[in-house]
Protein backbone atom coordinates (compact mmCIF):
# COMPACT_ATOMS: atom_id res chain seq x y z
CA UNK A 1 0.00 0.00 0.00
CA UNK A 2 2.67 2.48 1.07
CA UNK A 3 4.67 1.53 -1.99
CA UNK A 4 1.87 2.52 -4.35
CA UNK A 5 1.42 5.85 -2.55
CA UNK A 6 5.12 6.62 -2.96
CA UNK A 7 4.85 5.77 -6.63
CA UNK A 8 1.77 7.93 -6.94
CA UNK A 9 3.50 10.78 -5.13
CA UNK A 10 6.52 10.50 -7.38
CA UNK A 11 4.16 10.45 -10.35
CA UNK A 12 2.48 13.60 -9.11
CA UNK A 13 5.80 15.31 -8.72
CA UNK A 14 6.76 14.41 -12.28
CA UNK A 15 3.38 15.69 -13.44
CA UNK A 16 3.79 19.03 -11.66
CA UNK A 17 7.35 19.38 -12.93
CA UNK A 18 6.10 18.70 -16.46
CA UNK A 19 3.40 21.35 -16.17
CA UNK A 20 5.92 23.87 -14.81
CA UNK A 21 8.34 23.08 -17.60
CA UNK A 22 5.67 23.59 -20.26
CA UNK A 23 4.59 26.90 -18.71
CA UNK A 24 8.23 28.00 -18.74
CA UNK A 25 8.58 26.88 -22.37
CA UNK A 26 5.64 29.10 -23.37
CA UNK A 27 6.38 32.15 -21.23
CA UNK A 28 10.19 32.40 -21.20
CA UNK A 29 10.64 33.31 -24.90
CA UNK A 30 8.03 36.09 -24.57
CA UNK A 31 9.83 37.35 -21.48
CA UNK A 32 13.13 37.42 -23.38
CA UNK A 33 11.58 39.52 -26.15
CA UNK A 34 10.27 42.00 -23.59
CA UNK A 35 13.66 42.10 -21.86
CA UNK A 36 15.11 43.29 -25.16
CA UNK A 37 12.30 45.75 -25.82
CA UNK A 38 12.70 47.28 -22.35
CA UNK A 39 16.49 47.66 -22.52
CA UNK A 40 18.53 50.51 -23.99
CA UNK A 41 19.68 50.01 -27.61
CA UNK A 42 23.30 49.69 -26.46
CA UNK A 43 22.30 46.84 -24.14
CA UNK A 44 20.30 45.11 -26.87
CA UNK A 45 23.31 44.98 -29.18
CA UNK A 46 25.70 44.46 -26.26
CA UNK A 47 26.97 41.22 -24.76
CA UNK A 48 26.36 39.33 -22.55
CA UNK A 49 22.63 39.65 -22.08
CA UNK A 50 20.95 39.93 -18.71
CA UNK A 51 17.67 38.21 -18.00
CA UNK A 52 16.25 41.26 -16.21
CA UNK A 53 15.52 44.34 -18.33
CA UNK A 54 16.92 47.72 -17.28
CA UNK A 55 13.49 49.27 -17.92
CA UNK A 56 15.04 51.80 -20.22
CA UNK A 57 12.50 53.11 -22.74
CA UNK A 58 15.02 54.29 -25.36
CA UNK A 59 14.49 51.23 -27.61
CA UNK A 60 10.74 51.76 -27.60
CA UNK A 61 10.97 55.50 -28.21
CA UNK A 62 13.47 54.83 -31.01
CA UNK A 63 10.95 52.40 -32.51
CA UNK A 64 7.94 54.71 -32.21
CA UNK A 65 9.97 57.66 -33.48
CA UNK A 66 11.21 55.69 -36.51
CA UNK A 67 9.84 57.03 -39.77
CA UNK A 68 6.73 55.14 -40.85
CA UNK A 69 6.13 53.16 -37.66
CA UNK A 70 3.22 55.20 -36.32
CA UNK A 71 1.55 55.11 -39.74
CA UNK A 72 2.07 51.35 -40.00
CA UNK A 73 0.64 50.84 -36.53
CA UNK A 74 -2.38 52.95 -37.38
CA UNK A 75 -2.84 51.07 -40.69
CA UNK A 76 -2.78 47.76 -38.82
CA UNK A 77 -5.49 48.99 -36.47
CA UNK A 78 -7.60 50.24 -39.38
CA UNK A 79 -7.28 47.07 -41.46
CA UNK A 80 -8.02 44.88 -38.44
CA UNK A 81 -11.07 46.97 -37.50
CA UNK A 82 -12.53 46.79 -41.00
CA UNK A 83 -11.82 43.03 -41.06
CA UNK A 84 -13.60 42.68 -37.73
CA UNK A 85 -16.71 44.53 -38.93
CA UNK A 86 -16.81 42.75 -42.31
CA UNK A 87 -16.34 39.24 -40.98
CA UNK A 88 -18.99 39.63 -38.28
CA UNK A 89 -21.38 41.49 -40.58
CA UNK A 90 -21.11 38.79 -43.24
CA UNK A 91 -20.42 35.78 -41.02
CA UNK A 92 -22.96 36.16 -38.21
CA UNK A 93 -26.06 36.01 -40.45
CA UNK A 94 -24.68 32.85 -42.03
CA UNK A 95 -23.98 31.35 -38.60
CA UNK A 96 -27.52 32.18 -37.55
CA UNK A 97 -29.00 30.62 -40.69
CA UNK A 98 -26.98 27.42 -40.18
CA UNK A 99 -28.12 27.09 -36.57
CA UNK A 100 -31.82 27.82 -37.09
CA UNK A 101 -32.86 26.41 -40.46
CA UNK A 102 -32.73 23.15 -42.36
CA UNK A 103 -32.68 23.81 -46.04
CA UNK A 104 -31.35 22.28 -49.25
CA UNK A 105 -27.81 23.43 -49.90
CA UNK A 106 -26.89 23.75 -46.23
CA UNK A 107 -24.26 21.05 -46.48
CA UNK A 108 -22.81 22.61 -49.62
CA UNK A 109 -22.30 25.88 -47.77
CA UNK A 110 -20.76 24.17 -44.75
CA UNK A 111 -18.44 22.30 -47.07
CA UNK A 112 -17.41 25.59 -48.70
CA UNK A 113 -16.60 27.06 -45.30
CA UNK A 114 -14.68 24.03 -44.08
CA UNK A 115 -12.86 23.76 -47.41
CA UNK A 116 -11.30 27.20 -46.95
CA UNK A 117 -9.20 25.60 -44.23
CA UNK A 118 -7.70 23.05 -46.59
CA UNK A 119 -6.23 25.79 -48.76
CA UNK A 120 -3.24 28.03 -48.16
CA UNK A 121 -5.26 31.23 -48.00
CA UNK A 122 -2.47 33.86 -47.98
CA UNK A 123 -1.73 32.82 -51.57
CA UNK A 124 -5.02 34.50 -52.52
CA UNK A 125 -3.14 37.76 -52.34
CA UNK A 126 -1.30 36.98 -55.59
CA UNK A 127 -4.25 37.02 -58.04
CA UNK A 128 -6.12 39.59 -55.98
CA UNK A 129 -3.22 42.02 -56.39
CA UNK A 130 -4.12 42.26 -60.09
CA UNK A 131 -7.85 42.43 -59.48
CA UNK A 132 -7.29 45.24 -56.98
CA UNK A 133 -5.19 47.26 -59.41
CA UNK A 134 -8.03 47.04 -61.94
CA UNK A 135 -10.64 48.14 -59.41
CA UNK A 136 -8.53 50.76 -57.65
CA UNK A 137 -8.37 48.76 -54.43
CA UNK A 138 -4.62 48.22 -54.62
CA UNK A 139 -2.64 49.45 -51.65
CA UNK A 140 -5.79 50.42 -49.76
CA UNK A 141 -7.01 49.58 -46.28
CA UNK A 142 -10.22 48.09 -47.67
CA UNK A 143 -8.42 45.88 -50.20
CA UNK A 144 -6.25 44.22 -47.57
CA UNK A 145 -9.19 44.00 -45.16
CA UNK A 146 -11.15 42.06 -47.80
CA UNK A 147 -8.39 39.44 -48.00
CA UNK A 148 -8.11 39.26 -44.22
CA UNK A 149 -11.88 38.83 -44.02
CA UNK A 150 -11.54 35.72 -46.18
CA UNK A 151 -9.18 34.38 -43.51
CA UNK A 152 -11.44 35.36 -40.62
CA UNK A 153 -14.84 34.59 -42.14
CA UNK A 154 -14.81 30.78 -41.68
CA UNK A 155 -14.06 31.26 -37.99
CA UNK A 156 -16.76 33.92 -37.65
CA UNK A 157 -19.32 31.59 -39.26
CA UNK A 158 -18.36 28.58 -37.13
CA UNK A 159 -18.18 30.49 -33.84
CA UNK A 160 -21.51 32.28 -34.34
CA UNK A 161 -23.04 29.00 -35.52
CA UNK A 162 -22.09 27.28 -32.27
CA UNK A 163 -23.20 30.34 -30.28
CA UNK A 164 -26.66 30.51 -31.79
CA UNK A 165 -27.00 26.72 -31.55
CA UNK A 166 -26.46 27.08 -27.81
CA UNK A 167 -29.44 29.42 -27.43
CA UNK A 168 -32.69 27.44 -27.26
CA UNK A 169 -35.11 28.04 -30.10
CA UNK A 170 -37.91 28.07 -27.47
CA UNK A 171 -36.76 31.49 -26.27
CA UNK A 172 -37.29 32.88 -29.74
CA UNK A 173 -40.63 31.12 -30.11
CA UNK A 174 -41.78 32.53 -26.77
CA UNK A 175 -40.96 36.02 -28.03
CA UNK A 176 -42.97 35.37 -31.21
CA UNK A 177 -46.03 34.26 -29.24
CA UNK A 178 -45.73 37.42 -27.15
CA UNK A 179 -46.11 39.48 -30.29
CA UNK A 180 -42.54 40.07 -31.43
CA UNK A 181 -41.83 39.69 -35.11
CA UNK A 182 -38.76 37.81 -36.27
CA UNK A 183 -36.46 40.85 -36.24
CA UNK A 184 -37.66 42.05 -32.84
CA UNK A 185 -37.29 38.60 -31.34
CA UNK A 186 -33.75 38.47 -32.64
CA UNK A 187 -32.67 41.91 -31.44
CA UNK A 188 -34.45 41.77 -28.07
CA UNK A 189 -33.94 38.16 -27.05
CA UNK A 190 -31.17 36.46 -29.01
CA UNK A 191 -28.75 39.32 -29.54
CA UNK A 192 -28.27 40.21 -25.85
CA UNK A 193 -27.55 36.54 -25.10
CA UNK A 194 -25.15 36.13 -28.00
CA UNK A 195 -23.42 39.51 -27.66
CA UNK A 196 -20.40 38.38 -25.58
CA UNK A 197 -19.69 35.50 -27.95
CA UNK A 198 -20.07 37.72 -31.00
CA UNK A 199 -17.66 40.18 -29.40
CA UNK A 200 -15.20 37.33 -28.86
CA UNK A 201 -15.34 36.24 -32.47
CA UNK A 202 -14.90 39.89 -33.50
CA UNK A 203 -11.76 40.04 -31.37
CA UNK A 204 -10.57 36.83 -32.99
CA UNK A 205 -11.07 38.36 -36.45
CA UNK A 206 -9.07 41.38 -35.29
CA UNK A 207 -6.20 39.15 -34.14
CA UNK A 208 -6.11 37.23 -37.42
CA UNK A 209 -5.77 40.45 -39.38
CA UNK A 210 -3.34 42.04 -36.90
CA UNK A 211 -0.99 39.06 -37.20
CA UNK A 212 -1.16 38.36 -40.92
CA UNK A 213 2.13 38.87 -42.76
CA UNK A 214 2.19 37.46 -46.30
CA UNK A 215 -0.90 39.06 -47.85
CA UNK A 216 -0.15 42.33 -46.07
CA UNK A 217 3.36 42.38 -47.51
CA UNK A 218 2.13 41.51 -51.01
CA UNK A 219 -0.81 43.90 -51.17
CA UNK A 220 0.46 47.08 -49.52
CA UNK A 221 3.25 49.38 -50.64
CA UNK A 222 2.62 52.87 -49.30
CA UNK A 223 -0.01 51.94 -46.72
CA UNK A 224 1.94 49.15 -45.06
CA UNK A 225 0.67 47.48 -41.91
CA UNK A 226 2.99 46.90 -38.97
CA UNK A 227 3.73 43.30 -39.99
CA UNK A 228 4.46 44.31 -43.60
CA UNK A 229 6.64 47.17 -42.38
CA UNK A 230 8.64 44.95 -40.03
CA UNK A 231 9.03 42.18 -42.62
CA UNK A 232 10.24 44.46 -45.37
CA UNK A 233 12.72 46.26 -43.15
CA UNK A 234 14.09 43.06 -41.56
CA UNK A 235 17.38 43.04 -43.43
CA UNK A 236 18.06 46.75 -42.87
CA UNK A 237 16.69 47.49 -39.42
CA UNK A 238 18.88 47.36 -36.29
CA UNK A 239 18.14 44.81 -33.56
CA UNK A 240 16.49 47.23 -31.08
CA UNK A 241 13.98 48.18 -33.76
CA UNK A 242 13.15 44.54 -34.53
CA UNK A 243 12.63 43.57 -30.90
CA UNK A 244 10.63 46.68 -30.00
CA UNK A 245 8.52 45.99 -33.11
CA UNK A 246 8.07 42.36 -32.09
CA UNK A 247 6.95 43.44 -28.63
CA UNK A 248 4.48 45.92 -30.16
CA UNK A 249 3.02 43.02 -32.16
CA UNK A 250 2.86 40.63 -29.20
CA UNK A 251 1.47 42.86 -26.44
CA UNK A 252 -2.04 43.39 -27.90
CA UNK A 253 -2.22 39.67 -28.78
CA UNK A 254 -1.78 38.75 -25.10
CA UNK A 255 -4.84 40.82 -24.17
CA UNK A 256 -6.86 39.55 -27.13
CA UNK A 257 -6.34 35.91 -26.28
CA UNK A 258 -7.19 36.65 -22.65
CA UNK A 259 -10.43 38.31 -23.79
CA UNK A 260 -11.54 35.37 -25.94
CA UNK A 261 -10.23 32.53 -23.76
CA UNK A 262 -13.72 31.26 -22.93
CA UNK A 263 -14.59 30.92 -26.60
CA UNK A 264 -11.42 29.19 -27.81
CA UNK A 265 -13.28 25.89 -27.99
CA UNK A 266 -16.36 27.13 -29.76
CA UNK A 267 -14.29 27.50 -32.91
CA UNK A 268 -12.98 23.97 -32.88
CA UNK A 269 -15.35 21.83 -30.86
CA UNK A 270 -17.98 22.18 -33.49
CA UNK A 271 -15.59 21.61 -36.37
CA UNK A 272 -15.21 17.97 -35.34
CA UNK A 273 -18.77 17.17 -36.14
CA UNK B 1 -40.54 34.67 -47.57
CA UNK B 2 -39.65 32.42 -44.59
CA UNK B 3 -38.41 29.80 -46.99
CA UNK B 4 -36.09 32.30 -48.63
CA UNK B 5 -34.78 33.67 -45.32
CA UNK B 6 -31.89 31.21 -44.79
CA UNK B 7 -30.67 31.84 -48.34
CA UNK B 8 -30.86 35.59 -47.83
CA UNK B 9 -28.80 35.24 -44.66
CA UNK B 10 -26.23 33.06 -46.41
CA UNK B 11 -26.04 35.23 -49.51
CA UNK B 12 -23.43 37.76 -48.29
CA UNK B 13 -21.07 35.07 -47.00
CA UNK B 14 -21.47 32.91 -50.12
CA UNK B 15 -20.92 35.87 -52.42
CA UNK B 16 -17.90 36.89 -50.40
CA UNK B 17 -16.31 33.45 -50.50
CA UNK B 18 -17.09 33.15 -54.19
CA UNK B 19 -15.45 36.46 -55.02
CA UNK B 20 -12.48 36.31 -52.66
CA UNK B 21 -11.88 32.58 -52.27
CA UNK B 22 -13.08 30.58 -55.29
CA UNK B 23 -12.39 33.17 -57.96
CA UNK B 24 -8.79 33.93 -56.90
CA UNK B 25 -7.98 30.23 -56.87
CA UNK B 26 -9.25 29.82 -60.41
CA UNK B 27 -7.30 32.93 -61.31
CA UNK B 28 -4.02 31.76 -59.77
CA UNK B 29 -4.35 28.43 -61.56
CA UNK B 30 -4.95 30.32 -64.77
CA UNK B 31 -1.98 32.66 -64.17
CA UNK B 32 0.31 29.71 -63.61
CA UNK B 33 -0.23 28.36 -67.15
CA UNK B 34 -0.31 31.78 -68.82
CA UNK B 35 2.65 33.67 -70.19
CA UNK B 36 2.56 36.66 -72.54
CA UNK B 37 -1.07 35.96 -73.30
CA UNK B 38 -0.63 32.33 -74.34
CA UNK B 39 -1.13 29.02 -72.55
CA UNK B 40 2.19 27.42 -71.73
CA UNK B 41 3.99 25.40 -69.11
CA UNK B 42 6.97 27.74 -69.21
CA UNK B 43 6.22 29.13 -65.74
CA UNK B 44 6.58 25.66 -64.31
CA UNK B 45 9.73 24.84 -66.25
CA UNK B 46 11.29 28.15 -65.20
CA UNK B 47 10.34 27.45 -61.61
CA UNK B 48 11.65 23.88 -61.63
CA UNK B 49 14.76 24.92 -63.53
CA UNK B 50 15.79 27.50 -60.95
CA UNK B 51 18.53 26.18 -58.67
CA UNK B 52 16.70 27.25 -55.52
CA UNK B 53 13.47 25.37 -56.30
CA UNK B 54 14.36 21.89 -55.11
CA UNK B 55 16.14 23.30 -52.04
CA UNK B 56 13.06 25.35 -51.19
CA UNK B 57 10.75 22.39 -51.81
CA UNK B 58 12.71 19.95 -49.68
CA UNK B 59 13.33 22.50 -46.93
CA UNK B 60 9.57 23.03 -46.68
CA UNK B 61 8.86 19.29 -46.63
CA UNK B 62 11.61 18.56 -44.12
CA UNK B 63 10.43 21.36 -41.85
CA UNK B 64 6.87 20.01 -41.92
CA UNK B 65 8.12 16.44 -41.37
CA UNK B 66 10.12 17.48 -38.28
CA UNK B 67 7.76 20.10 -36.84
CA UNK B 68 4.38 18.40 -37.12
CA UNK B 69 5.19 15.13 -35.26
CA UNK B 70 6.85 17.08 -32.41
CA UNK B 71 3.80 19.32 -32.24
CA UNK B 72 1.45 16.37 -32.27
CA UNK B 73 3.26 14.76 -29.33
CA UNK B 74 3.42 18.04 -27.39
CA UNK B 75 -0.19 18.96 -28.14
CA UNK B 76 -1.37 15.53 -26.95
CA UNK B 77 0.68 15.91 -23.76
CA UNK B 78 -0.61 19.42 -23.12
CA UNK B 79 -4.21 18.45 -23.86
CA UNK B 80 -3.98 15.42 -21.53
CA UNK B 81 -2.57 17.65 -18.78
CA UNK B 82 -5.28 20.26 -19.19
CA UNK B 83 -8.01 17.59 -19.24
CA UNK B 84 -6.65 15.96 -16.11
CA UNK B 85 -6.16 19.13 -14.07
CA UNK B 86 -8.59 19.87 -11.29
CA UNK B 87 -7.18 23.15 -10.02
CA UNK B 88 -5.89 26.03 -12.10
CA UNK B 89 -7.26 24.49 -15.27
CA UNK B 90 -8.38 27.70 -16.92
CA UNK B 91 -5.26 29.71 -16.15
CA UNK B 92 -2.94 26.96 -17.38
CA UNK B 93 -5.07 26.58 -20.47
CA UNK B 94 -4.79 30.32 -21.07
CA UNK B 95 -1.00 30.22 -20.72
CA UNK B 96 -0.74 27.23 -23.08
CA UNK B 97 -2.98 29.05 -25.58
CA UNK B 98 -1.03 32.33 -25.61
CA UNK B 99 1.09 31.53 -28.70
CA UNK B 100 -2.19 31.08 -30.60
CA UNK B 101 -2.53 34.86 -30.69
CA UNK B 102 1.04 35.60 -31.67
CA UNK B 103 2.00 36.44 -35.23
CA UNK B 104 4.48 34.16 -36.98
CA UNK B 105 6.63 37.22 -37.59
CA UNK B 106 6.64 38.05 -33.88
CA UNK B 107 7.47 34.41 -33.10
CA UNK B 108 10.43 34.65 -35.48
CA UNK B 109 11.63 37.81 -33.75
CA UNK B 110 11.20 36.22 -30.32
CA UNK B 111 13.49 33.35 -31.28
CA UNK B 112 15.85 35.76 -33.01
CA UNK B 113 16.44 37.32 -29.58
CA UNK B 114 17.59 33.88 -28.43
CA UNK B 115 19.72 32.93 -31.42
CA UNK B 116 21.30 36.20 -32.66
CA UNK B 117 24.99 36.63 -32.04
CA UNK B 118 24.61 38.83 -28.95
CA UNK B 119 21.52 36.89 -27.92
CA UNK B 120 20.46 34.87 -24.92
CA UNK B 121 21.75 31.49 -26.12
CA UNK B 122 25.24 32.86 -26.63
CA UNK B 123 25.05 34.60 -23.25
CA UNK B 124 24.18 31.25 -21.68
CA UNK B 125 26.89 29.36 -23.55
CA UNK B 126 29.59 31.88 -22.59
CA UNK B 127 28.27 32.06 -19.03
CA UNK B 128 28.56 28.28 -18.71
CA UNK B 129 32.00 28.38 -20.26
CA UNK B 130 31.03 26.19 -23.23
CA UNK B 131 32.48 28.73 -25.64
CA UNK B 132 34.95 31.58 -25.04
CA UNK B 133 33.13 34.23 -27.01
CA UNK B 134 29.78 34.56 -28.76
CA UNK B 135 29.58 32.57 -31.97
CA UNK B 136 27.62 33.40 -35.11
CA UNK B 137 24.73 30.96 -34.85
CA UNK B 138 22.50 32.04 -37.72
CA UNK B 139 25.20 32.18 -40.39
CA UNK B 140 25.31 30.53 -43.79
CA UNK B 141 28.12 28.21 -42.60
CA UNK B 142 25.72 26.30 -40.39
CA UNK B 143 22.27 26.35 -41.90
CA UNK B 144 21.34 23.44 -39.62
CA UNK B 145 21.32 25.87 -36.67
CA UNK B 146 18.94 28.10 -38.63
CA UNK B 147 16.85 25.00 -39.29
CA UNK B 148 16.75 24.12 -35.58
CA UNK B 149 15.88 27.71 -34.67
CA UNK B 150 12.97 27.65 -37.15
CA UNK B 151 11.78 24.29 -35.80
CA UNK B 152 11.82 25.64 -32.24
CA UNK B 153 9.99 28.82 -33.24
CA UNK B 154 7.35 26.85 -35.18
CA UNK B 155 6.86 24.31 -32.41
CA UNK B 156 6.64 27.12 -29.87
CA UNK B 157 4.17 29.16 -31.90
CA UNK B 158 1.79 26.69 -33.48
CA UNK B 159 1.43 23.83 -31.00
CA UNK B 160 -1.32 25.78 -29.20
CA UNK B 161 -3.73 25.54 -32.11
CA UNK B 162 -3.49 21.72 -32.10
CA UNK B 163 -3.78 21.62 -28.33
CA UNK B 164 -7.01 23.63 -28.31
CA UNK B 165 -8.58 21.34 -30.92
CA UNK B 166 -7.50 18.24 -28.99
CA UNK B 167 -8.74 19.59 -25.63
CA UNK B 168 -12.10 20.22 -27.27
CA UNK B 169 -12.04 16.69 -28.71
CA UNK B 170 -11.13 15.08 -25.37
CA UNK B 171 -14.06 16.89 -23.79
CA UNK B 172 -16.37 15.05 -26.19
CA UNK B 173 -15.23 11.57 -25.12
CA UNK B 174 -17.82 10.12 -22.70
CA UNK B 175 -16.37 9.46 -19.21
CA UNK B 176 -17.89 5.96 -19.17
CA UNK B 177 -15.34 4.72 -21.70
CA UNK B 178 -12.43 5.54 -19.42
CA UNK B 179 -14.26 4.13 -16.40
CA UNK B 180 -14.92 0.90 -18.28
CA UNK B 181 -11.22 0.64 -19.06
CA UNK B 182 -10.46 1.18 -15.35
CA UNK B 183 -12.79 -1.66 -14.44
CA UNK B 184 -10.83 -3.98 -16.71
CA UNK B 185 -7.61 -2.88 -15.04
CA UNK B 186 -6.13 -0.83 -17.85
CA UNK B 187 -3.03 1.20 -17.04
CA UNK B 188 -2.91 4.91 -17.79
CA UNK B 189 -0.90 4.33 -20.92
CA UNK B 190 -3.24 1.57 -22.12
CA UNK B 191 -6.20 3.85 -21.49
CA UNK B 192 -4.59 6.61 -23.52
CA UNK B 193 -3.52 4.27 -26.30
CA UNK B 194 -6.71 2.16 -26.55
CA UNK B 195 -9.48 4.56 -25.54
CA UNK B 196 -8.46 8.21 -25.85
CA UNK B 197 -6.50 8.03 -29.12
CA UNK B 198 -9.10 6.09 -31.15
CA UNK B 199 -11.91 8.26 -29.80
CA UNK B 200 -9.90 11.34 -30.64
CA UNK B 201 -9.57 10.50 -34.33
CA UNK B 202 -11.93 13.20 -35.67
CA UNK B 203 -10.13 15.90 -33.69
CA UNK B 204 -6.75 14.53 -34.69
CA UNK B 205 -7.87 14.73 -38.27
CA UNK B 206 -8.89 18.39 -37.97
CA UNK B 207 -5.76 19.30 -36.04
CA UNK B 208 -3.38 17.54 -38.42
CA UNK B 209 -4.93 18.92 -41.59
CA UNK B 210 -4.84 22.45 -40.24
CA UNK B 211 -1.29 22.14 -38.94
CA UNK B 212 0.18 20.43 -42.01
CA UNK B 213 -1.28 23.09 -44.30
CA UNK B 214 0.04 25.87 -42.08
CA UNK B 215 3.42 24.12 -42.04
CA UNK B 216 3.59 24.30 -45.84
CA UNK B 217 2.83 28.03 -45.57
CA UNK B 218 5.74 28.72 -43.25
CA UNK B 219 7.11 32.12 -44.19
CA UNK B 220 7.69 34.95 -41.72
CA UNK B 221 9.46 32.76 -39.14
CA UNK B 222 11.89 31.61 -41.80
CA UNK B 223 12.54 35.12 -43.09
CA UNK B 224 12.98 36.56 -39.59
CA UNK B 225 15.48 33.89 -38.54
CA UNK B 226 17.28 32.99 -41.74
CA UNK B 227 16.75 35.85 -44.16
CA UNK B 228 17.30 34.32 -47.58
CA UNK B 229 19.71 31.68 -46.31
CA UNK B 230 17.09 28.97 -45.97
CA UNK B 231 14.66 29.23 -48.88
CA UNK B 232 11.18 27.73 -48.47
CA UNK B 233 8.31 27.58 -50.97
CA UNK B 234 6.45 30.57 -49.56
CA UNK B 235 9.51 32.84 -49.40
CA UNK B 236 10.37 31.90 -53.00
CA UNK B 237 6.79 32.75 -54.04
CA UNK B 238 7.22 36.14 -52.40
CA UNK B 239 10.62 36.59 -54.03
CA UNK B 240 9.34 35.85 -57.54
CA UNK B 241 6.28 38.05 -57.08
CA UNK B 242 8.23 41.02 -55.75
CA UNK B 243 11.92 41.08 -56.57
CA UNK B 244 11.65 39.29 -59.93
CA UNK B 245 8.22 40.71 -60.87
CA UNK B 246 7.41 37.30 -62.41
CA UNK B 247 3.80 36.77 -61.47
CA UNK B 248 3.45 33.67 -63.61
CA UNK B 249 6.27 31.87 -61.82
CA UNK B 250 4.94 33.02 -58.44
CA UNK B 251 1.58 31.52 -59.46
CA UNK B 252 3.34 28.27 -60.38
CA UNK B 253 4.86 28.19 -56.89
CA UNK B 254 1.40 28.81 -55.47
CA UNK B 255 0.10 25.82 -57.41
CA UNK B 256 2.85 23.62 -55.97
CA UNK B 257 1.96 24.69 -52.41
CA UNK B 258 -1.71 24.13 -53.21
CA UNK B 259 -1.03 20.68 -54.68
CA UNK B 260 0.94 19.42 -51.68
CA UNK B 261 -1.69 20.89 -49.31
CA UNK B 262 -4.55 19.13 -51.07
CA UNK B 263 -2.57 15.89 -51.40
CA UNK B 264 -1.80 15.80 -47.68
CA UNK B 265 -5.35 16.76 -46.73
CA UNK B 266 -6.63 13.76 -48.68
CA UNK B 267 -3.90 11.52 -47.23
CA UNK B 268 -4.79 12.51 -43.65
CA UNK B 269 -8.50 12.05 -44.33
CA UNK B 270 -7.75 8.54 -45.61
CA UNK B 271 -5.36 7.54 -42.84
CA UNK B 272 -7.60 8.75 -40.03
CA UNK B 273 -10.85 7.70 -41.61
CA UNK B 274 -13.66 7.37 -39.07
CA UNK B 275 -16.60 5.24 -40.18
CA UNK B 276 -19.89 7.09 -39.81
CA UNK B 277 -21.31 4.61 -37.30
CA UNK B 278 -18.26 4.85 -35.03
CA UNK B 279 -18.63 8.52 -34.14
CA UNK B 280 -19.51 9.62 -30.63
Amino acid sequence: MSETTTIRRAGNRVFIAGVALLILWVLLPIWLLFVNALSAPAEVTGFPKRIIPSFNLDSLSFFFGFSGVIDALWNSVKVASVTMILSIGVGAPAGYALSRFDFPGKEVFRFLVVMTRAFPLPLLALPLAVMFIRTGLDDTILGLALVHTTLALPFAVLITFSLFSGIPLELEEAAWTLGCNRVQAFTKVILPLAAPGIAASAVFAFVISWNEVFAAAVLTIENRTLTAFLLQSLDVSPLPLKFAGGAALVLPALFFIFAVRKYLFAMWGIANR
Amino acid sequence: MPRMLPYLLLLPATAFLGLFFLYPFVQVAHDSVMRNGAYTLENFTRMAGHWKFSTAFWNTMLLAAVVVPIQLAMALTMASIVTKLQRGRSSILYIFAIPLGISDLAAGLIWLSVFEQSGFLNSLLVGLGVVDQPILLLGYQNTWVIFIAIVLAEVWRATAIMMVILVAGMGLIPKEYGEAADVFGASRWQKFRRVTLPMLKPSLQTALILRVILAFEVFAVVVALGGTQLPVLMSETYHWQFQMQERGVAAAFAMVILAVSVAFTILILRLLHVPKGARV
